[in-house]
């Protein structure tokens, strides 16, 4: 049977290996991306992203300082007896100490830093239950730099289409070199003001080389991300041709009078990481595969 | 050769760089970011003691992931923050200070660029999110300041070694290439736009 030891012990290696090395997708997208540049500054910023992933996968070691804050997506079978919130929460524990991560974790207002990136609601568990036989849990290590650039827009329904390219537009422009570009960009559509927020930060958990299923909403990843391409702020801000690596949307049905749109703004190191755990105790990490 | 340049840094060393060069820094470099540029100005405005000295110094806008091996501090991941959260603080910072160089990501405002060119100091490019990389150019932990504070917002006193690639993008003569950059973003709006279909 699986224990809340288990938990933590999957938690711990999950993060290890997310910290560590980027998803397949995003690493493919930064190699091509430094292949396709062809004046020397942006092409020298990408050379030291590519040499820092391998520099990072060699050591074993976080690739970025900056190993976020733990946003935790939980599926549980629906006879789960252990409890996996309590073991997440000491697997975060364990590998700010081992991996170890950056203890970014504060008090919001009194900025106290407890040391393990543990307190109040933190790290942040979204649940939902599933209908398979193990324990799948996702995180996404977020860092604040690019976390900061995120937005939300309570447009009208009149503003519709243009309002939601406006808005992702002048959001790019106006976080310009600030979120580490290349970015990855997460766009939540509909819903409601948390619902649009939450999707945009769920669409970042898509391979960006898988378009959206609905041809619509596809046709709008891929207009968005060129037109961001073309504005030329490259990588770090320091002007070239790639700003932004891929672009995902989420969306939801929302209220006749709403149209809330929210954008996620993650940087380079679009670091997500998944871990299986099966009736068995066995292990699976599929982004982690390879 | 890309050029070396060794800390502390005169007023004349960082008038000599220019924009869009590739340097490596060497000697001490100090992390400081959003608490202590607060601190510093404060215990200054009251005149207690600061334990560093600021003056040419390469502030390095960085909060580190260090790692205690024995009684030594090692550097594990050490790449730049976001420098315009220190965009208010700076100017002030620079008047009083003096610092040589400023190392980080993302760029600055104006008012720190026209402090720059005003005390002779250089802003100086790092890759955000190398931070292995960066953690390569440090050959040792020197001490740490201020560690209260926390890991990230703490002062690490880093002696370094070919610390780079640095891009020197805003230089002690008014010149900026995030400025630069954005004059084309600007230009280039348009042309997105378009592919939007928005006017």
């Amino acid at each position: 049977m699986v224990t809340e030891q288990d938990v933590t012990n999957a938690v711990v290696e999950l993060l290890r290996k997310t910290v560590v090395r980027l998803p397949q997708d995003v690493e493919d997208a930064l190699r091509k991306a430094y292949a396709s540049e062809t004046d020397e500054v942006p092409k020298m910023q990408l050379k030291a992203i590519v040499d820092n992933i391998d520099m990072a996968i060699k050591g074993n070691t976080p690739m970025c300082q900056d190993t976020g804050v733990t946003i935790f997506y939980a599926a549980l079978p629906k006879d789960c007896k252990v409890d996996v919130g309590k073991g997440i929460v000491e697997g975060v524990r364990k590998a700010t100490k081992e991996v170890p991560l950056r203890p970014n974790a504060v008090h919001p207002v009194t900025r106290k830093n407890p040391g393990d990136n543990v307190g109040e609601k933190m790290p942040y568990i979204n649940w939902r239950i599933h209908d398979k036989d193990y324990i799948e849990i996702t995180v996404m290590t977020k860092g604040a730099g690019s976390e900061n650039m995120s937005q939300l827009a309570m447009l009208t329904p009149s503003q519709g289409l243009k309002g939601i390219k406006e808005f992702v537009l002048n959001a790019v422009l106006r976080a310009g070199s600030n979120p580490c570009p290349p970015t990855i960009l997460g766009v939540g559509i509909g819903g409601s003001s948390d619902i649009a927020m939450k999707l945009a930060k769920e669409a970042l958990l898509r391979p960006i080389n898988e378009r959206h299923k609905d041809p619509e909403m596809a046709k709008l990843e891929t207009e968005l991300l060129e037109a961001i391409n073309m504005l030329g702020i490259g990588p770090m801000g320091l002007g070239g041709k790639t700003t932004c690596l891929g672009l995902n949307i989420e969306y939801a049905y929302c209220h006749t009078a709403s149209l809330p749109v929210g954008l996620n703004v993650q940087c380079w190191a679009g670091r997500r990481g998944t871990v299986r755990i099966h009736p068995d105790g066995k292990l699976a990490y599929p982004t982690h595969e390879r | 050769m890309p050029k070396r340049i060794k800390t502390p840094i005169s007023e004349a060393d960082a008038r000599a760089l220019k924009v869009g060069e590739t340097i490596y820094v060497d000697g001490i470099v100090l992390t400081g970011r959003d608490e202590v540029h607060i601190h510093a100005l404060e215990y200054l405005e009251k005149g207690k003691q600061i334990p560093v000295e600021f003056k040419g110094a390469a502030l390095f806008h960085c909060g580190p992931i260090m790692k205690k091996v024995g009684e030594k501090w090692v550097a594990v991941a050490a790449g730049p923050t976001t420098s315009s959260r220190m965009n208010s603080l700076e100017p002030g910072f620079i008047e009083k200070f003096r610092p040589g160089a400023i190392i980080g990501k993302g760029g600055m405002s104006q008012p720190t660029v026209d402090a720059m060119k005003e005390f002779g100091c250089v802003y100086l490019a790092f890759t955000g999110g190398a931070a292995v990389l960066a953690a390569k150019g440090i050959k040792s932990v020197e001490g740490v300041e201020w560690f209260e504070l926390g890991m990230p917002e703490a002062i690490w006193i880093l002696n370094c070694d070919n610390f780079g690639p640095l891009t020197v993008a805003i230089d002690a003569h008014g010149n900026s290439l995030f400025a630069d950059v954005n004059v084309k973003v600007k230009e280039n709006e348009k042309k997105a736009r378009a592919r939007l279909g928005l006017s």
